[in-house]
């Protein structure tokens, strides 16, 4: 099944009209030495054998339907809306490209431009994009545009240990060509689990160009911005801040403490684990840095008749008019994945995104408080936390994670000893608004039978 | 035809998703200074809601609309059952930081794609990582950097890239640190050898090439080029953005490419979502096969452990130290490569467009992607045969799987390719890329695409021929078109220059 729609006769009609006799005389420009190689593929399959071979291997899987899943650290188990799904599946929306043509495709450039006002409103801040590839991608760009705008001058960032793991990988594959020097996560300080934003602002230099920090911070914590945006703003820098748009429905956005560069991992907003991706990075800055921004932007216009319509604007930023001088090579957004944000967040609404982020905070509070009173386990209560929070186990996480899979049937937590030597036996937990109350319980009962 | 903004449709109290109560106590919340007041989101129905976005849906032109020979985009028609398999929930409600064993399907999955995208390109490594073409770009240039330092080459800090390129050939060269040197086409399209002769030294790096190039030629030197740059120490990159005019025709590593990265959305038939999630794989030769980014999926033969866990209830009965028996099979896991340049993003790439591309090359078969490729470049030469009569054709060859034309009609000089791609507009068609590649005058980049039928292209080339006709009696039809569309011309320049990038309530 090819989905190709020619007949025989068609193709015959074509390949007269275009004057040649056979199909392979289109093809007399390769080199004939290598035309046409063998390509070893499996046999292809029908529909319905697809159909069985992929439940196949989903039946190899074990997915979050079948298991409480307390695991997080990046990628968070949501209840998803199922007007999500629909209105993303309107082929209308996920058949169409980037809207060049802007007549044609208000659809998508009004659903962007409502993307981008909702999350102003959720991060505080003046300016959104249509979205990068993901939360990491995002800090990456953040870093280029922070340099960018002072100027080439700076050439030092500084990034703060308690940034998920997997961002400060990708922020220093990006960076690799350009001979910046990235500081400030080489390990936990003195004050692990908790973040010391102090000595962070400390590092911050005259020739640095942001500081870049996450709260809630990778190990739960919820950090206090206030005084930071003044610090570094003292020394000439750029505050880049990290954040969970979930907990934004409970906490004061990094734009109320003056953060220069909001960004995240939007996956939380409507989009399904995925298994890691596809996911989308949000990303919202202050108004004068915006024609620094990477990525695409949808601005309000009108069309010839004065009717309000949409396009995308600020285009010489961009790859395709600056080529080499381009604020980045992005090109796609995460079109989709914004649209799946888009209509979660309006579906969800002033109230709906403030309840889920107090269910999860409660739920999570729960477990914490009641994990801590069990032998064998210690939780630093005093941290202030959103739905993450690590626990100190006396046994090797590893260890207690196969029990809880084996003998439980629960999805552990993120062993924070695999990214920190030093927090070797501390695990991640995640608790959401899919963790029921009995959940909880079943975790915190298992948790005191493997500690025996 | 407009429709209000979404917060315009909301009224107080009102929400489209219910929650349930909590069931556990309330915990004390943090102090006040960290707590925010209020958070301006949209109050609306789910009513509401659904008809909005089914009024914005109207708007909107794709694939499964209208004819989209958008060029360079590789417009395909987007099979269903994709979008049925990327659903299957034992696939994708799965969370990245599961312990492998609980993930062995997907894991599998993406092993058979990294081996079919192997099979197909002829590479050694594939890496599923970048996020889009521009990104598997990003991950390609900065391979050929670390080969160079690996070796101690480091005074190598030039790229070649031809002028017919994408712009996100400079783009990304120049976020990888290398200098651009542009190369002049000759007059066939192809890349000038002369002008490659000349610029070749010990300071090349590589060469970035997308072939067929942007103008739908396949660059008839390709063995001469690739042979020429190796030669001098450098390293070839390929845009594979064009890789639908090649399946089953030509192996871009035989052809001497290093690394090449692949669109899925494109090449494989995964929808394009109005501007992403897309995925951009890249391929390397033996050159460059442990420098890709990481992790992949690896396979090795091993002793796996019975009933490790029933996925299928979610019962695992037997205790992980003491599993009752052990059978030989594959087990996948993944892993950085040796010498890799390093993450690209968040975990493992985009799994959940992986499971369309596989879905497809599965349902192909290599006798289905040769079929592909071969109904791509007929129906390409088959407009442009016909096309050549009413507009002119630079390059006057054989194409591949594109061909440019020039929007310019005789005896209608104001006529530009933008009017008459605003005018195909109201034959319902989406318009071909216009203004690229810049090498051509008034440009406008046609890519049929191979799931189109002769009908539709037969309807395409009665709308271009009316368009030109209409231009020469009718030009203000064609400048002030689109007529049909839900709103006429947009003011561009007012865009830019009195910023709205957000919805403001009025007198605010």
């Amino acid at each position: 099944m090819t989905f190709v729609p020619h007949t025989e006769a068609e193709r015959r009609e074509m390949l007269a009209r275009i004057g040649v006799s056979e199909i392979e005389d289109l093809f007399q420009c390769i080199p004939a030495s290598h035309r046409f190689p063998t390509v070893e593929l499996p046999r292809p399959l029908s529909e319905l054998e697809i159909v069985r071979e992929m439940q196949h291997l989903a039946d190899d899987n074990l997915d979050v339907g079948h298991i409480p899943c307390f695991l997080g650290a990046g990628a968070y188990h949501h209840f998803v809306p199922a007007i999500v799904d629909h209105v993303i599946s309107r082929s209308e929306f996920y058949t169409a490209y980037t809207p060049y043509q802007a007549e044609i495709s208000q659809g998508t450039l009004q659903a962007i431009f409502e993307y981008q006002t909702m999350i102003c409103e959720l991060t505080g801040m003046a300016v959104s994009n249509a979205s990068h590839y993901d939360g990491a991608t995002a800090l990456a760009e953040a870093a280029i545009m922070a340099l960018s705008a002072t100027r080439g001058k700076r050439n030092r960032v500084v990034m703060a240990p308690t940034v998920h793991p997997e961002y400060r990988q990708v922020v220093r594959t990006y960076i690799q060509g350009m001979g910046v020097e990235l500081v400030g996560d080489e390990g936990l300080g003195s004050n692990a689990p908790r973040t010391d934003v102090e000595a962070l602002i400390e590092m911050v230099d005259e020739d640095t160009a942001c500081l870049m920090i996450q709260t809630p911070t990778f190990l739960g914590e919820i950090l206090d911005l206030e005084g930071v945006a003044e610090a570094v703003h003292a020394k000439g820098a750029i505050l880049v801040v990290v954040c969970n748009p979930i907990s934004l429905g409970l906490l004061k956005p990094p734009g109320a403490f003056d953060a220069d560069i909001v960004l995240g991992e939007g996956q939380a907003l409507g989009n399904g684990l995925n298994f890691g991706g596809p996911y989308l990075g949000f990303f919202a800055c202050q108004e004068k840095y915006v024609r620094r921004m990477a990525g695409r932007l949808v601005g309000e216009t009108v069309d010839t008749e004065g009717r309000r319509g949409y396009v995308l604007t600020l285009s010489t930023r961009e790859q395709h008019i600056r080529r080499e001088r381009a604020t980045s090579n992005i090109c796609t957004n995460q079109g989709l994945n914004a649209l799946a944000a888009a209509v979660y967040m309006a579906g969800l609404g002033r109230c709906g995104l403030a309840q889920v982020s107090q269910l999860c905070y409660h739920k999570a509070h729960h477990a914490a408080e009641a994990i801590s009173v069990l032998d064998g386990y210690h939780v630093d209560l005093t941290v202030p936390f959103f739905h993450e929070f690590v626990v100190r186990c006396e046994k090797p996480v590893a260890d207690i994670n196969r029990r809880l899979l084996y003998d439980y049937d629960l999805l552990g937590g993120y062993d924070l000893g695999q990214t920190y030597p030093e927090l070797a036996g501390h695990m991640l937990l995640c608790v959401t608004e899919m963790n029921t109350a009995d959940e909880i319980a079943q975790l915190v009962e298992a948790l005191e039978e493997i500690a025996r | 035809m407009t429709e209000p903004i979404i917060y315009e449709l909301g009224a107080p109290g009102r929400c489209a998703a219910r929650l349930p109560d909590l069931d556990v106590p309330r915990a004390e919340l943090p102090p006040a200074p960290l707590l925010r007041d209020d958070l301006n989101l949209p109050e609306v129905t789910e009513g509401d809601l659904m008809r909005h976005y089914v009024h914005l849906s109207q708007m909107n032109h794709g694939v499964d609309v209208g004819f989209y020979p958008l060029g360079s985009c590789t417009m395909k028609y987007n099979p269903k059952i994709n979008e049925d398999m990327a659903r299957l929930p034992g696939l994708v409600e799965t969370h990245p930081y599961q312990p492998e064993e609980t993930v062995q399907g997907n894991l599998r999955l993406m092993y058979e794609l990294q081996e079919a995208l192997k099979a197909i390109t002829g590479f050694t490594a594939v890496s599923l990582q970048p996020a889009a073409g521009a990104h598997g770009e990003l991950a390609g240039v900065l391979m050929i950097r670390n080969y160079h330092q690996s070796r101690g080459d480091t005074q190598r800090t030039l790229m070649l890239i031809p002028d017919s390129a994408h712009g996100t050939n400079p783009a990304t060269t120049a976020m990888a640190g290398f200098e651009m040197v542009e190369l002049k086409s000759d007059n066939r399209g192809n890349v000038d050898l002369d002008d490659l002769r000349a610029h070749l030294s010990d300071r090349v790096a590589g060469m970035m090439l997308t072939n067929p190039n942007t103008l739908g030629l396949f660059d008839e030197n390709i063995l001469e080029i690739t042979r020429l740059v190796h030669e001098a120490g450098g390293l070839m990159y390929g845009d594979g953005a064009n890789m639908n005019a090649l399946l089953g025709i030509t192996k871009p590593a035989e052809t001497g490419f290093d690394v090449m990265h692949l669109n899925l959305h494109k090449t494989f038939s995964t929808p394009h979502g109005g501007g992403g999630p897309g995925s951009g794989p890249v391929g390397a030769s033996p050159a460059l096969a442990e420098f890709v980014p990481g992790p992949i999926v690896y396979a090795e033969e091993a002793l796996i452990a019975e009933d490790e866990v029933d996925a299928e209830n979610g019962n695992g009965n037997n205790a992980a130290d003491s599993p009752s028996e052990y059978h030989r099979g594959t087990w996948y896991s993944l892993r950085m490569p040796p010498q890799s340049i390093g993450r690209l993003k968040s975990f493992y790439g985009h799994f959940g467009v992986m499971v369309r591309a596989y879905t497809y090359i599965r349902m192909l078969g290599a006798a289905g992607l040769l079929e592909v490729t071969e109904a791509a470049v007929l129906n390409a030469n088959y407009l442009q045969v016909i096309l050549k009569e009413v507009y002119p054709l630079s390059y006057d060859r054989t194409c591949m799987h594109e061909f440019v034309l020039r929007g310019e009609v005789e005896e209608a000089p104001d006529i530009r390719a933008l009017d008459i791609s605003k005018r195909l507009i109201d034959y319902g068609m989406h318009p071909p890329t216009n203004y690229f590649p810049l090498i051509v005058p008034e440009a406008l980049m046609i890519e049929p695409t191979e799931t189109e039928s002769k009908r539709t292209l037969d309807a395409f080339v009665d709308a271009m021929t009316k368009i030109a006709e209409e231009a020469r009696t009718n030009p203000e039809l064609l400048h002030e078109a689109p007529h049909k569309a839900p709103v006429t011309r947009l003011d561009e320049v007012r865009a830019a220059r009195n910023l709205i990038l957000r919805w403001q309530p009025d007198g605010e």
